[in-house]
This record gives structure tokens, C-alpha cells and sequence, in this order.
């Protein structure tokens, strides 16, 4: 196999993987009738935390663990993520404040708060690192990830988190098909007057929603940097628009979480289509071409959205209560 | 984390919990939440700026247990970040109608209900036509015709901007929140392509036309600024009749309170759809121009700088008045002025301006609850009002 077509597919997984979970994160909480756009913020949250705790973890203990450190910066970026969640679902929810302005408020919100902190932990660097943790992070499967030559290199070359996300995606997809909680939490978001009439608890149920998916998608953060970023925090807009193509991968994916799997590997690659396909192709072009050509994932992920509004296929509309408060008395 | 972010889930806890144990009581519930009819004026203020004190309190705490300082000091040295000096003021003044512009834009878009989230992507629009046309006519052009040539070119490029997902919204009912995102970022991407060319072999695209200075506002009245300030006023002051007394506005308002109602009524929403958002997307393009001749003589993706996203904010707290919208964006920029100052003060950061707007901007979102709905508990004898 050409090797910039390998160094594509290596750079394409991670990327994918990114905006996986904050995509699998907004699935489950658009099932249940949440349109969170406040996704970049809560990505930014769980990004920093996971790596604030991992930094003062191995500041400050003598001989830190890895497993340990991983324990840590994954439990500290979820609780994070999902208080931003529940910042959105208490006003969104029990307040009844319109959910997308409330998730672009968060959105600055988690921007502003991941940042200012981080200020304190560059303490006037361009960049601070927690090698400890990305190299835990990054760590390959031993032995597989060397025996077979290009599909050791193409499959096997990335931290545990890829799987994770692959695993995750499955059991979200048996959880919200098969399973009686899960067909529930769909029905609050399609209908939840009826699902009230059934005896659903709609508020419970759109808590518990929010709150996993914002702990979900948060865990992309904590990848992108301690992974994907190799364990370095630095102010950048990055997050936020990762965070939007997560929002966006979930139109593509139809809001379906197997989709989300190849979807966001498709997104990744044709992120990364600007550096490697003019060389697979053995062209070089001027650097404003490559401007152009990173609007794709974007045009792509219209075309889908337009496409699945003319075919009107009922299986892959957005939940039928997307984006609207539920008001028991107003129905 | 910060203290005010750990006071949330106490009250959403209780909250939440009122609520289930409200509803699978037999008896009275403890707590009922139903709709107001109508809330007094004075009431709607009383709530506004008891939220907006709530949220001050929460920035209070969260400045001192974070920072230490003291927030009576840190609040008063705000006042300087917008009152500090002239040219403090003026800079105020212009991020101020910058944001206010936009919100203006988004205000019969969300009227109608249509959640136009791309007002970024056509401030870019019409900011990236207006400087093409200044870099590349800006010599064959005599200077009279040159404005109402990029002024129009702006108001095309935000209007098909704005129309695209309109059409397909119009036409197939396509998610419109999700379209005019995608928007955004190609038209940043045809931004950067463009600034990729103008700047040829050079680092960084200065000003341009730096040395004729063609295609930029001149002074008036003695103020850089006084163009961008004087149209939008001018553009506040036209929304607000436009939305209030004319046919097109009435038609938005019932378009966005039921399209059922509309169709009945026998108003054609997919043209007033498609109008409204053209007018919208054109005022952004508008803004766009404004911006590259009279703020920055410039272009760059961060043109719009978040703006796009905070008047949507402004646009929906001010339920569409404009005059209410100058107000909040005042309050916004003021809050970020004065944040900067603080950071500079005392060396802090300008992130702290995030924080705080998105502590205020949660109050007041959560205040609309109270000026929507009331809440009666329960009581030992027939009936109580709260």
C-alpha cells in the first residue's frame, strides 16, 4: 500500500475518533428531544479537566501511575462534561429556556472556562504537556500492533480509546434498538406526551440523557488532547470546531450510532483529504486550493441533510420533538 | 472547578425532585408550575435585573474563591474597560453597533421562528465581496461609485447567504439550525482562500489598500467611527417599524407563531420564508461591509469574530425588539470591555469575559422562566397565588 495513503488512513482514525464521541454523546441526547449545541463547550470542559487533573497528578506525585492517571483524568473530564450537561438540562429542562440559545451560552461558557483556567497552567508558555498521560493514552496493543505490517499499522496503531469509541457505538446502538429503557428514551424525544401517558418519566429520562451524552461527547476532548494532540494544552479554537463537525456528524450519521463509526472516519479522512490526496495523486496544489478543499466535510454533511429532507424517509428524520421544550399542561 | 458551577446541582437536584414527586402524588402536588397569562411590565423589569443581580453575585463568588481579589474592586474597575477614556468609549461604541448589527439581522429571521445560526458565515460573505471589490476596483473606480457598488455587493452576498437554506427549508422543510451552521464554515473557508491570495508572498494581509487608502469610511464628525454607528441606528430604528407596522412584518409574526395559522390565513409562507431570511442574511452582508470599511479596512475568518453567535443570543433575549437588543448588546459589550480590563489589571485573562457573560447569560435565560410561568405550592385552604 502507497505510505501516504497509510499516513492518511493513521492521521483520518484519531481524527474520527474525536468527533465520535461527541457525536455518539449528542445522539443520545438528541433521542431524547435535546438539541444540545452546546457541544463544543462541554468538549472543552472535559478536554481540560481531563488534562488539568492528569497535569497536577504527575506534578505532584513522586512516581505516578498510568493506569491510575488514565483513571483519573477520564473520571475527572466525564464529571465534568456532565455538569455542563446538567447546566444545560436544569434550564433548558426544568427552566424551559430555549435550548439552542442555551447550548451557544454554554458553548462560550466551557470555551471560557477551559481557557481561563488554562492560562494559569501555561503560566506564560505557548503550551504546557502531560507526557505522562498521553503516552498512557497512546499506548498501542502490544504485539498486534507490530506482527502483521500494514494492518498492524492501519488498525492496530492507536491508543485504547479508538476501540473504546467503536465498542461504545455498539452498545449505544443495542441500548437505544433492543432495550426497554432505551426504546423509552427514544419515545420522549419523538412524542413525550405520549411517553408521559405511558408512564415515562419525560423529565427524568431528558436528565439522564443530556447528562450522559454531555459525559460522552466530553470524552473527546479528553482524547483530542491528551491523544490526538499528544497530551498538549494550548489556547486554540480548535475544540469549538471540532465540536461543530461532531454536531454535524450526527446529521450524517442520521442519528444512528453504527453510522457514527464509519461516518466519522469518512469525516476524518476527508478532513485530512487537503494534505494527502494531492500527493497520493502526485500533484501539488497552491495552498489556497487546499482552503477551498476543507470545506468538504461541511458541504458533505449539507448534501446529506438535504438529501435525507427530500427522501423523507421516516426512519431517518431527526427525533420528531428535536430542540422543544416538553410542558406537561400545554399539550 | 469554580464554586458557582458546584451551586447548580443543588437547585437542579431539588428542583428535579419537586417535580417527580409532584407528579406521582395522588394528592395536591407540593409544587405546580403553570403558565402566565400576562406579567406587568414591572415585573418583567423586577425579574431582569434581579437575574442580572443573581448573576453578579455568582461572578462575585466565582472572582473571589478563584482569584482572590475583591469583587466591589474588580466590578468598579469594569466601569474604566467602557468609561475609562474617549477612545475606550469609541471602542465600546463600535463593538457595540458591531453586535448590534447582527442582532438587528437575526430579528425577523427568529421571529419567524427560524433558527438562523449562520449569521457568521454572511457577515463573512459580505465582508470577503466588499474587500475584493476594494482590493481589485478600487483603482478603476471613482470613490462615489465605488461605495454603493461594494454597499450592494455586500447586501448580495449576506442575502444569498441567508437565502440558500432558506430555499431548501422553504422547499423540503431541510433543518435550517444545522444548514446556516454548515454555512458558516464555507464561507470561512472561501475567506481563507481569499486572504491566502491577497496576501501573495507576505506573512500576514495588512490593511488593505493601505497606502491610497481607497474604499475606506472617512471621518465624520470628528469620529472614526461614526458611519458604522450612524447606519446601524438608523437600521435599528428601520427593523423595529419593519417588524411593527408593516405587512411583511405581521406576516413574519404569524409565520412564526403557527404556519398552519398562516397557510389558513392564506399568507404564502415558503415566500415569506424565503424573503425574510434574503433581508436578514443582506443586513449580515451589510455588517460584513461595515466592518472590512469602516472597523478593520481588512478581512479575516475571525472577521465576525463570534459575534455571529453572541447576537443570537441577543436577538432571542430581547424577544426582537431592537431597542431592548441595543441594550443587551451594551451590557454584553460593556461586560467584555470591562473584562479585559480586569485582565489587564490584574493579570488575569481575557477568558474571564467568557465566563462571566456565560454566568449572565444562564441567569437571564433562567429567568424567563419566572416571567413565563408561575408557581403555586400547595396550601392547607382552597387556593393561593404566588
Amino acid at each position: 500500500m502507497d505510505s501516504s495513503l497509510i499516513a492518511w488512513i493513521i492521521r483520518a482514525i484519531p481524527f474520527g475518533t474525536i468527533i465520535m464521541y461527541g457525536a455518539m454523546g449528542e445522539i443520545m441526547t438528541e433521542k431524547a428531544g435535546n438539541l444540545n449545541l452546546g457541544v463544543p463547550g462541554i468538549m472543552y470542559l472535559g478536554g481540560f479537566a481531563g488534562f488539568a487533573s492528569a497535569f497536577f497528578y504527575e506534578n505532584s506525585v513522586a512516581d505516578p501511575n498510568k493506569f491510575l492517571c488514565i483513571l483519573i483524568s477520564l473520571t475527572c473530564c466525564i464529571l465534568a462534561s456532565m455538569l455542563g450537561g446538567l447546566i444545560f438540562s436544569f434550564l433548558t429542562i426544568t427552566l424551559r429556556a430555549n435550548q439552542n440559545v442555551t447550548g451557544l451560552a454554554l458553548t462560550t461558557f466551557g470555551m471560557g472556562v477551559a481557557n481561563f483556567f488554562g492560562v494559569f497552567i501555561l503560566n506564560g508558555k505557548s503550551y504546557s504537556a502531560a507526557p505522562l498521560a498521553n503516552s498512557a493514552y497512546s499506548a498501542k496493543i502490544p504485539g498486534l500492533s507490530t506482527s502483521f505490517g500494514v494492518v498492524s499499522e492501519t488498525l492496530f496503531s492507536y491508543g485504547f480509546l479508538v476501540y473504546v469509541a467503536i465498542v461504545i457505538a455498539v452498545i449505544l446502538h443495542l441500548f437505544l434498538n433492543r432495550t426497554r429503557v432505551g426504546l423509552n428514551l427514544r419515545a420522549v424525544g419523538e412524542n413525550p406526551a405520549t411517553a408521559d401517558a405511558a408512564g415515562i418519566n419525560v423529565t427524568r429520562y431528558k436528565y439522564l440523557a443530556t447528562c450522559v451524552g454531555a459525559g460522552l461527547s466530553g470524552i473527546g476532548g479528553l482524547y483530542y488532547v491528551l491523544d490526538y494532540n499528544r497530551g498538549i494544552w494550548a489556547t486554540t479554537g480548535q475544540i469549538e470546531a471540532l465540536g461543530w463537525l461532531a454536531v454535524a456528524l450526527v446529521i450524517f450519521t442520521t442519528w444512528r450510532p453504527l453510522n457514527a463509526i464509519w461516518g466519522a472516519y469518512l469525516f476524518g479522512t476527508l478532513y485530512w483529504l487537503y494534505q494527502f490526496l494531492p500527493s497520493l495523486l502526485g500533484f501539488t496544489v497552491a495552498s489556497y486550493v487546499t482552503d477551498l478543499i476543507q470545506m468538504v466535510p461541511y458541504v458533505v454533511t449539507i448534501i446529506v441533510l438535504i438529501v435525507t429532507s427530500l427522501r423523507k424517509k421516516k426512519e431517518n428524520q431527526p427525533p420528531a420533538h428535536l430542540g422543544l421544550a416538553y410542558f406537561r399542561e400545554e399539550r | 472547578m469554580s464554586s458557582d458551577i458546584s451551586k447548580k446541582p443543588e437547585t437542579v437536584n431539588n428542583a428535579a425532585k419537586s417535580q417527580t414527586t409532584g407528579n406521582t402524588a395522588a394528592k395536591e402536588p407540593f409544587l405546580r408550575i403553570a403558565k402566565k397569562d400576562t406579567t406587568s411590565l414591572k415585573n418583567k423589569i423586577l425579574i431582569r435585573a434581579l437575574s442580572i443581580l443573581f448573576a453578579l453575585v455568582l461572578d462575585a463568588l466565582f472572582i473571589f474563591f478563584v482569584t482572590g481579589l475583591n469583587p466591589f474592586a474588580v466590578y468598579g474597575k469594569m466601569f474604566a474597560g467602557t468609561f475609562g477614556s474617549s477612545i475606550r468609549f469609541s471602542w465600546a461604541m463600535r463593538d457595540l453597533v458591531s453586535l448590534l448589527c447582527i442582532g438587528v439581522a437575526l430579528a425577523p429571521a427568529f421571529k419567524m421562528k427560524f433558527w438562523n445560526i449562520g449569521a457568521e458565515g454572511q457577515v463573512l460573505m459580505g465582508g470577503l465581496i466588499t474587500s475584493l471589490i476594494m482590493v481589485y476596483f478600487g483603482q478603476s473606480m471613482p470613490t462615489w461609485l465605488l461605495f454603493p457598488v461594494m454597499f450592494l455587493a455586500s447586501i448580495l452576498g449576506g442575502a444569498l447567504w441567508g437565502f440558500i437554506p432558506a430555499f431548501f427549508k422553504a422547499k423540503w422543510k431541510t433543518n435550517e439550525t444545522l444548514f446556516t451552521l454548515m454555512m458558516n464554515y464555507i464561507a470561512i473557508s472561501f475567506v481563507a482562500c481569499a486572504v491566502n491570495i491577497l496576501r501573495g508572498q507576505a506573512s500576514s494581509l495588512g490593511k488593505l489598500n493601505m497606502s491610497t487608502k481607497i474604499g475606506w469610511f472617512p471621518m465624520f464628525l470628528g469620529q472614526r467611527y461614526n458611519i458604522n454607528i450612524l447606519i446601524v441606528v438608523l437600521l435599528t430604528f428601520g427593523m423595529f417599524f419593519y417588524l411593527k407596522y408593516t405587512k411583511h412584518g405581521y406576516e413574519i409574526a404569524v409565520v412564526g407563531e403557527s404556519e398552519n395559522t398562516a397557510k389558513y390565513a392564506g399568507i404564502n409562507v415558503s415566500k415569506v420564508i424565503m424573503r425574510t431570511m434574503a433581508i436578514s442574511g443582506a443586513i449580515c452582508g451589510l455588517c460584513g461591509f461595515l466592518l472590512v470599511c469602516g472597523r478593520d479596512q481588512t478581512i479575516s475568518t475571525s472577521t465576525a469574530g463570534g459575534n455571529g453567535f453572541t447576537a443570537i443570543i441577543v436577538a432571542w433575549l430581547a424577544k426582537f425588539n431592537t431597542f431592548y437588543m441595543a441594550l443587551i448588546a451594551f451590557l454584553l459589550t460593556f461586560l467584555s470591555k470591562g473584562a479585559g480590563e480586569i485582565a489587564s489589571a490584574y493579570g488575569l485573562n481575557d477568558f474571564a469575559a467568557s465566563i462571566i457573560e456565560g454566568i449572565i447569560l444562564f441567569c437571564i435565560l433562567g429567568s424567563e422562566f419566572f416571567i413565563n410561568y408561575k408557581m403555586i405550592f400547595r396550601q392547607k385552604d382552597k387556593k393561593g397565588e404566588n
